[in-house]
């Protein structure tokens, strides 16, 4: 953050170069063309660096100001009462409804996910992969509203059966108990998400199952392997790390998704033991539902609980983008 | 090396069960769900479907495990579960696709495309998408003049000169800003609003969009200035051609399709937003073709819109169908051309 | 253990490319056959078809037959899987398993065939890496990853893996093609004492490589590029190398063409 701020005071053509760049210089950049579009260029990186920083500061600059009116605990109140006086929320309800719904959302989308990129990689007949595989890269593109649409009104009148079973059977254990309200609740929520990101899951998954080597398969299969076992030997050890990347991508957008929970979900500002009954919340979800009557200190508070949001994500995309770094280590010393 | 110590069978010729059995066992299950479903009076058609994929899964399991040992068993387990996690993701998929198309065509038609809303309640039938379709016009077009140049030469930038701590905190951040949700980026825009005093407008939906498009075009456009050999660059240099117009003259024509194909993939991936639109735009049922000024509609939104306020009413469902589709079309135009416009020009780099 | 290998009127494709077309020829057990011949000539694939691993690469067929000893690789309701661990290969570039131990790698395939005691399993590993000349190299560290060999020993360590199953046949395709002099001196050794208990199958590029290892050598041809390969003759590597009964052999043997 510190190199941002100070790259931006400084205008960037006449920023001090560095020892590379004054070497760079004396081999053409003192031509003005060359001034010009490396500095068009390298100010527009900067830019964007500072559009990082800016976002981290005006958050954090409008969520103290809400955060110091509070007058509720704000991480963990069960309330929302953000234009009250005396002013009174938290993000207790929030956070555990979007924590609960990614979690299921990963829980079905993972394995499904990787089931297809295996069927696509190693089971489906080649004239069967290429299309499905497009067919999913398409997928990827449908808008979220979409989704949203199709879980509101399709989605949530096909759960009622699922959950009368669920209810009749593992009802007992209190998480799949349902009062037979409308099936618009956090396990709706999850299925939604799990299905809007099995795309991206499977595109990531089935790009690093193929880059399993063959060498190493053909080894499993002259040792006598069935099917199965190679991909046990020498596609999933390959996999591992990019697959768990690629469902904390897959993690990232569940956790931000706004469009598709706000359809869905019938929101209630507490925590639901069962899933199956409607109620709670997730950040995105309530900054869109409670935007439109929100005052400015209610906008405020709203802005606080989207940076615990932002900062959530940015820590699930950093561990992905770790795992993914280590593994180019791993696959480069093994070359 | 003693024989004891390996136990195989004498004979290459494993029991192998024929080649139409999973067909068989499939058939079989599907016939047994049906059974049960009738017999137990089952309405839901989604649970004969599970009955049916147990009933394969774990019959081919038991019936391979008897003729063909575990291993081959196994093998067999992992097909069928393969095989019916594949099915089981189509469904939804297929049907979102069909149902939105189905639904969609009832009120998509040439006046639907070039009407507003204006005073049609959003429970009477009748009104259209134009301003949405407009402003989305507006919004996407002017996020994409903004993002994609800052985009691009951000990734010349890494690509061309970067070097050292400058380049490595912009490659971090990119791939940092890739995860934000939109929403944040909404609420980024919204708190500068707040901090101007300003009413919502479309520019400032652009914006927001904007923040969304660049760190998708700066990977990709990455990624197509890699593939352009190191050998042209050195070709022109060695012309004595100065740097920049190497790059403008050399490396972007040659890397133009990808970097078009990109960009086009970012507009789709923006066009679909809707939770910064919502924040910042606020929506508006009559023609406003003035983005820097008063409320705007959106497409997305619209949907939303229609779907949230119409309180159950059969018009506003088809209406936000309907925009659906369009929206949906939009986006796979824009997919199915950046593709074609990659494939097209890709050879280019000798690959 | 050595099985003899009867190859009839056998034809390869890739989709509708005739890569091999009406080979035909018998390997003896315990014995080492190498294959030599131009670059495409489909000497490879041939080798590939004898574990059905041809099959493996997509819209790799065959017609025709392979007998070990009596039954047909091909034949009806033969398991490929089981034909595999009967005859075992050892591939171009050494391939161990990047994520296993060297001691997993060797017990690899016993551990596919269901359950071993752990001193079996240390026997046999410990047995096969002694018969691939590696063990004094390698057993101190037996639990470090297979990949941190050299290039030679890697290839070793796949040799053991193979014959760690037991299998009838040991196909070899160029084994040594990517190590250095003495890495290849020291396999080429160990495939001489191997041939006391295997039947083996070895390409090679190296036609003294041919000369030095194998008691009877097959020279494969193809007419012209985009033609199937075919045998040209396959006699004792003596005969082959000082006496051969087809022209073409001569010529390339002699260096004056391919």
């Amino acid at each position: 953050m510190d190199i941002t701020t100070k790259n931006t005071q400084a205008p960037p053509p006449t920023e001090p170069p560095t020892a590379t760049e004054q070497k760079r210089a004396a081999r053409g950049a003192t031509r003005p063309g060359d001034r010009i579009f490396l500095g068009l260029s390298r100010g527009s990186g900067i830019l964007l660096l500072a559009i990082m920083a800016a976002i981290a500061v005006f958050l954090t600059y409008r969520a103290s100001l809400a955060i110091s009116k509070d007058e509720a605990n704000f991480l963990t109140t069960f309330e929302w009462n953000a234009t009250a006086l005396p002013p009174k929320f938290g993000i207790a309800v929030l956070a555990f409804g979007t924590v609960v719904s990614s979690i299921i959302a990963m829980v079905i989308a993972v394995p499904i996910a990787v089931a297809i990129a295996l069927f696509l990689t190693h089971y489906a007949p080649r004239r069967l992969s290429g299309p499905i595989a497009y067919v999913i890269d398409l997928l990827a593109a449908v808008p979220s509203i979409v989704y949203g649409l199709w879980g509101a009104l399709i989605l949530v009148p096909n759960m009622v059966g699922l959950f009368g079973w669920l209810d009749t059977y593992l009802g007992w254990t209190g998480i799949f108990s349902w009062e037979g309200g409308a099936p618009r609740s956090m396990l709706t929520v999850g299925i939604l998400l799990a299905i809007m990101i099995l795309p991206i899951v499977t595109n990531v998954s089935r790009e690093v199952f193929r880059q399993a080597p063959q060498m190493i398969e053909e080894a499993a299969l002259a040792l006598g392997a069935t099917r199965w076992e190679v991909i046990r030997m020498a596609v999933l050890p390959f996999g591992r790390s990019g697959v768990i990347s690629a469902s904390m991508l897959g993690l990232g957008r569940a956790l931000g998704e706004t469009m598709a929970v706000a359809t869905v979900l019938s929101p209630t500002f507490d925590i639901q033991t069962s899933l199956l009954d409607p109620g709670g919340g997730t950040f995105a979800q309530n900054i869109a539902s409670k935007f439109g009557e929100a005052t400015e200190q209610g906008r405020d508070a709203l802005i606080a609980s989207g940076l615990v949001l932002f900062v959530i994500t940015l820590l699930v995309n950093g561990a992905a983008r770790a795992i993914i770094a280590r593994r180019k280590e791993y696959s480069g010393a093994n070359a | 090396m003693s024989n004891a110590v390996i136990k195989r069978p004498s004979t290459l010729q494993g029991a192998r069960l024929p080649k139409w059995s999973p067909y068989a066992i499939a058939a079989g299950s599907a016939a047994v769900a049906i059974g049960v479903g009738l017999a137990a009076g089952l309405d839901s058609r989604i649970q004969w479907g599970l009955i049916a994929a147990i009933l394969f899964v774990g019959g081919s399991y038991v019936i391979a495990a008897r003729v063909e040992g575990t291993r081959q068993a196994k093998d067999r387990l992992a097909t069928s579960l393969v095989w019916v996690a594949f099915l089981l993701a189509v469904i939804p998929l297929v049907s979102l696709v069909w149902v939105t198309v189905a639904r969609g065509v009832k009120v998509l038609d040439v006046y639907f495309l070039t009407h507003s809303m204006g005073v049609v309640a959003d429970t009477e039938p009748g009104g259209g998408i134009y301003a949405a379709i407009l402003g989305s016009l507006e919004q996407v077009g002017l996020a994409t003049l903004i993002g994609a140049p800052i985009g691009v030469l951000t990734a010349i930038y890494l690509v061309e000169y970067g070097r050292g701590n400058l380049s490595r905190a912009i490659t971090f951040f990119v791939d940092v800003m890739t995860g934000i949700p939109s929403i944040v980026a909404g609420l980024f825009i919204l708190s500068l609003m707040l901090m101007l005093d300003l009413e919502p407008f479309g520019f400032a939906g652009s914006l927001a969009l904007a923040i969304l498009m660049m760190p998708v075009v700066v990977r990709s456009t990455e990624e197509m200035l890699k593939l352009v050999p190191n050998e042209l660059r050195e070709a022109s240099l060695a012309l004595g051609i100065p740097k920049w117009r190497t790059i403008l003259k050399v490396v972007l024509p040659t890397s133009i399709g990808g970097i078009t194909t990109g960009i086009m993939l970012a507009i789709a991936r923006i066009a679909g937003e809707t939770a910064p639109v919502l924040l910042l735009v606020w929506g508006n049922p009559f023609i406003n073709s003035n983005p820097f000024e008063g409320a705007q509609a959106s497409l997305p939104l619209y949907i939303y819109q229609q779907y949230a306020n119409s309180a159950g009413s059969g018009a506003a469902y088809d209406r936000a169908w309907a925009a659906s589709l369009t929206l949906i079309a939009f986006v796979m135009i824009l997919n199915l051309g950046a593709r074609g416009i990659a494939r097209w020009k890709a050879p280019k780099t000798g690959r | 253990m050595a099985k003899r290998i009867d190859v009839s009127g056998l034809t390869a494709y890739y989709s509708a490319h005739k890569a091999i077309e009406d080979i035909s020829m018998t390997v003896e057990p315990r014995s080492v056959t190498a294959f030599i011949g131009p670059s495409g000539c489909g000497k490879s694939t041939f080798l590939r078809t004898l574990n059905r691993m041809h099959e493996v690469t997509p819209g790799g067929r065959v017609e025709g037959k392979v007998l070990l000893d009596d039954e047909d690789l091909y034949g009806h309701g033969i398991d490929p899987v089981s034909v595999r661990r009967e005859v075992g290969m050892v591939f171009q570039r050494p391939n161990p398993f990047p994520t296993m131990s060297i001691f997993d790698n060797v017990a690899a395939g016993l551990r596919l065939n269901g359950s071993y005691k752990k001193t079996e399993l240390q026997d046999v590993v410990e047995k096969s890496l002694k018969g691939a000349n590696l063990w004094n190299e390698v057993k101190d560290r037996l639990n470090k990853p297979g990949s941190g060999l050299s290039g030679g020993q890697q290839q070793r360590l796949c040799i053991a893996r193979a014959i760690a199953v037991e299998p009838n046949v040991l196909l070899m395709d160029e084994p040594c093609s990517a190590l250095d002099p003495i890495s290849t001196l020291a396999i080429e050794d160990l495939i001489g004492e191997l041939k006391e208990r295997f039947t083996i199958v070895i390409v090679t590029h190296n036609m003294q490589q041919a000369a030095r290892v194998s008691d009877r050598t097959a020279f494969f041809n193809l007419s012209a590029v985009g033609q199937p390969g075919k045998l040209i003759e396959i006699d004792d590597t003596e005969r082959i190398f000082s006496n051969p009964s087809v022209q073409a052999t001569e010529d390339y043997i002699s260096g004056r063409f391919g």
